[in-house]
């Protein structure tokens, strides 16, 4: 972090362009050289409400949303509807300009549209700008817009004005328009752009000192969601076939591998309901096609029998859970990380399932890589498990980070030749299920193989798949399927999967997973920069669980405080169930609002842990060690 | 050398080739319906020139998803009402594959229904068996989607207050291109059907009347059957859809009281499969994809080529 980074907040209804002009901003200021990174907060609802992005640029590597933000631009909701006073959804109309203020951080940087808000209707706006040292510059966007084409581009001038105030070359989002708008509209939008930026230089004294900062990559960036690099990763490892039924937030996933996949000779099908999209997933699998499925919380609970039945016949398959908050259908469009263990446990018997979740959007592609290589190669089912956070923010990443050559390899299957060798079962049924299988795994044969065809069962079988309720059958089988996950905490471990932040040696530890490994990277440094003596891990295996690793860390520092986004502390219980011990080590800082970790947040939470006090007064939660 | 050998290799077919040589312990109660339906299959299967490792059997639960258990063939055992999404993805990864269906009343049209119905409306190619005993079997004797309004069993103690679901109906709205019924009793006719639908390019679905001599002891064997197509009181024409629905309508208000009316009740060989319908819009390759894997030639793309600019 740098003192002169930029923190951009554009604010309005649902349905007013909102994301996709942040998504320009972002990438406009990434070709500037800068280090961008988007934070998204919208209602569960398609047109109006309150809803903004943030774009946080800098000049060095940006890991996480940040405090607060520094610039507004408020644009007016075009689908606010004059409510009544006491009106269910509150006064709607200066929502975007009201319900920003609080998280503006002292001496920032206010632009809003008169044309549709009144800051007059918010009773101490005047205070509040002396308060803080904002710097109010009000401006009629919408009349710009009006007049210079039409009323929709407010949003364009609203880019323009800031760009004016900031210090931003307008070439950039020149060309970014260009490259996306036909003839008709690209032009008086650049008039717009042109317009209002030279309006603001000249009639405004500028009395505000923040200015975009300078910056260069070494490399080509490309600006990626995490849902982006889940798609590309599965691509990349060979995925040609996925199987959905829409749901926020997994619907980003399935959308993008949707307009994918025919483009690369695969198959995507929207389905009746999910129990059906994660079966067809497994009936693609079976025929030997690299398949995935996904969904959120509520409908991956369907998914909890397929799931099973995977584990139990070894279909390998991967599924994606992109968790919301909960529970049922919760806030359908905030993150939260409490479907941890329910992605660990659904489904009825003893668990063999391979559970990643990535800690940024860079580690989602590899994740997703090798959650096909687990899945495919052990023949089991492997969860990437991630949340509405790291689902659709925007990083900027080397496009080397995606050079790699693509992996078709099938994983565990046999061939025709081997089939002739392999042993088969006096009825003719090819020996799928072998009790001797090396790490486990038996290799399966494909349907059309000639001499492999064989049963596949939900029950408990021997090894030409038929039911089997031997005891003896029972135990070696259920021992077989278990072990292949030593195997593939073996393979992890030799893999480095786990994040470490932080010095080698220090007296305190932070620990995540998933999504908030960035913020909590971001508050290692500055806990450290304040002379405490503090490292981090971010953990993606949840399942195999990296026991040896995570006791070496454990081991190793005095006390461990826990960052994660649920109200139970779902990872600390995992923690303390896999390691059997450190109860007394462990405390938690968890947050559940429906928004994720600020890195300030954290900070406060670890000095106010280690000194024994209340944390502050803010949405998080302290929960202390056992025997605490 | 294709990947899948067994696929469309030409030699006579022995009827004997998915019997097993060990027959399994039977888990069927002496005079169960179902034999009836193994039985059939087992000889229309030599009739349609399948190798028995070009054919995928998916069942769902209870006595019907133990078929794969007496057949030789790929065999998917699959979960209670899934059967049918199991065995439609498995068609799209290998068009090539004999795809068949099976499972039973309760399994296809109650926990199954919502897949029965978006099945049949997509026209896969694949054959669906569904053992109609109008009862639950394996969990001993409940009442199912087929039982008669009034059947009254543990569950059903006063008697069921609902109308039975009508399958024969139910498919033709839906959309499926081939509906047929035939019975355990009438093992020639099976047959004949059981041929038909596998060669039919499209969805093809035959309600199988099964009796359940041990929990449906009412419950008639199904006959005397009359054969819609031979009698000459109906001389029913299958491929004209508004009789086929009348035909379906009176067959399906006939079974409850004594008339077993069976035989083709619709056959459109027009309409497309769902393969084709998505192969003509790009959204799915002409060659089985599962092949891909075992091409050591085919180049794969990736997204650093053709999806990054995008991101730039």
């Amino acid at each position: 972090m740098t003192d002169h980074e930029l923190m951009w907040r554009i604010a309005g209804g649902s349905g007013d362009g909102i994301a996709s002009t942040s998504q320009n901003f972002a990438k406009a200021l990434m070709r500037a050289g800068l280090h961008v990174f988007t934070h998204r907060h919208y209602p569960s609802r398609i047109r109006g409400g309150h809803t903004y992005t943030e774009v946080r640029a800098d000049s060095e590597p940006v890991r996480s949303r940040g405090d607060g933000y520094n610039c507004l631009l408020a644009l007016g909701d075009s689908f606010a509807r004059n409510p009544k006073e006491g009106a269910y959804y509150g006064d709607e109309e200066v929502k975007p300009l009201a319900e920003n203020l609080d998280e503006l951080n002292e001496g920032g940087v206010i632009v809003y549209d008169t044309g549709l808000l009144d800051a007059d209707d918010i009773p101490d706006f005047e205070e509040r700008v002396e308060e803080n040292d904002w710097h109010v510059y009000p401006l009629n966007l919408r009349e710009i817009a009006r007049d210079h084409g039409r009323e929709v581009m407010r949003n364009t001038a609203g880019v323009g004005a800031t760009a004016a105030l900031l210090g931003i070359d307008l070439q950039y989002f020149e060309e970014l328009m260009a490259e996306s708008m036909p003839e008709d509209i690209l032009e008086p939008n650049k008039e717009i752009l042109h317009y209002t930026h030279d309006m603001v230089t000249e009639e405004f004294e500028f009395t505000h000192d923040l200015r975009v900062p300078e910056g260069t990559h070494d490399e080509e960036q490309v600006l990626l969601s995490g849902s982006d690099t889940i798609a590309y990763g599965a691509i990349d490892e060979g995925c040609r076939f996925i199987a959905g039924y829409p749901m926020t937030p997994w619907t980003e996933v399935f959308t993008i591998m949707s307009q994918a996949l025919p483009e690369v000779g695969g198959i995507s099908e929207q389905v009746e309901d999910e129990i059906a999209a994660a079966a067809l997933a497994l009936g693609a699998s079976h025929a030997g096609v690299k398949a995935m499925s996904g969904s959120s919380g509520g409908g991956f609970a369907l998914m909890s029998e397929p799931l099973g039945l995977a584990e139990m016949s070894e279909t390998p398959v991967v599924l994606v859970e992109a968790m919301r908050a909960g529970p049922s259908t919760g806030l359908p469009t905030k993150p939260e990380q409490a479907d941890l263990e329910h992605v660990l446990y659904t489904s009825q018997g003893d668990s063999n399932r391979v559970v990643l979740a990535p800690g940024t959007v860079a580690e989602a592609y590899e994740q997703s890589r090798l959650a096909f290589q687990l899945a495919y190669g052990y023949n089991i089912p492997a969860i990437l498990l991630y949340d509405q956070k790291i689902g659709g923010e925007l990083m900027n990443v080397p496009a080397s980070h995606f050079d790699r050559e693509p992996n078709p390899e099938l994983g565990a299957v046999t061939t025709e030749a081997e089939l002739e060798e392999a042993p088969h079962g006096p009825g003719g049924k090819f020996y799928r299920y072998r009790y001797d299988a090396e790490d486990g795994v038996s290799p399966r044969s494909i349907p059309g193989q000639k001499g492999g065809h064989f049963l596949v069962t939900g029950n408990e079988h021997n090894q030409a798949g038929h039911i089997d309720e031997d005891p003896t059958n029972r135990v070696t089988q259920v021992e077989r399927r278990a072990s292949k996950l030593d195997a593939i905490r073996e393979f992890l471990d030799d893999q480095g999967t786990q994040t470490h932040m932080g010095p080698e040696e220090a007296d305190y530890g932070l620990i995540t997973f998933g999504s908030q490994q960035g913020t909590v990277a971001e508050a290692v440094d500055r806990l450290n920069d304040a002379g405490h003596s503090v490292k981090g891990i971010g953990v993606s295996d949840m399942m195999p669980y990296p026991v040896e690793e995570m006791t070496e860390f454990l081991e190793s520092v005095d006390e461990a405080l826990v960052v994660e986004m649920n109200s139970s502390g779902q990872f600390r219980g995992l923690t303390q169930k896999e390691l059997g011990r450190f109860g007394e080590k462990l405390s938690s800082l968890l947050k559940y609002n429906g928004e994720p970790f600020e890195p300030a947040e954290i900070v406060a939470g670890f000095e106010a842990s280690i000194e024994g006090q209340d944390v502050p007064e803010q949405q998080t939660t302290y929960v202390p060690a056992a025997g605490d | 050398m294709s990947a899948f050998s067994a696929i469309g290799e030409e030699r006579e077919i022995d009827r004997e080739e998915f019997t097993p040589t060990l027959e399994p312990q039977a888990t069927w109660c002496p005079g169960c319906g179902d034999f009836g339906v193994l039985k059939a299959l087992k000889q229309a299967m030599p009739e349609i020139g399948r190798n028995p490792d070009e054919v995928l059997l998916v069942t769902g639960i209870g006595c019907s998803g133990k078929l794969n258990s007496y057949f030789e063939c790929y065999g998917y055992h699959s979960i209670h009402g899934r059967s049918l999404p199991i065995a439609r993805a498995a068609k799209l990864a290998n068009p090539e594959l004999e795809v068949i269906a099976a499972g039973g009343d309760g399994d296809g049209y109650g926990i199954g229904g919502n897949h029965f119905m978006h099945t049949a409306r997509e026209n896969h190619d694949m054959t669906y068996i569904v053992f109609d005993n109008e009862i639950f079997g394996l969990t001993k004797g409940q009442t199912s989607p087929t039982s008669p309004k009034g059947h009254k069993s543990k569950t059903q103690p006063h008697g069921s207050a609902k109308d039975p679901i009508r399958p024969l109906s139910l498919a033709l709205t839906s959309g499926a291109s081939y509906v047929a019924r035939t019975a355990a009793v009438n093992p020639n006719q099976a047959k004949e059907i059981l041929v038909e639908a596998m060669q039919h390019d499209g969805f093809a679905h035959v309600d199988f009347l099964t009796q359940c001599p041990t929990w449906n002891k009412d419950a008639r064997q199904y006959v005397p059957y009359i054969d819609i197509n031979d009698s000459e009181d109906y001389e029913h024409d299958p491929t004209d859809k508004a009789a086929a629905q009348e035909m379906a309508s009176e067959a399906e208000r006939g079974l409850y009281e004594g008339e077993v009316l069976t035989g083709r009740f619709y056959v459109d060989s027009d309409r497309p499969s769902y393969s084709e319908e998505k192969q003509a819009i790009g959204e799915m390759p002409e060659e089985p994809l599962a092949e891909r894997y075992f091409d050591d030639d085919y180049e794969w793309e990736r997204t650093h080529d053709m999806l990054l600019d995008r991101h730039k």
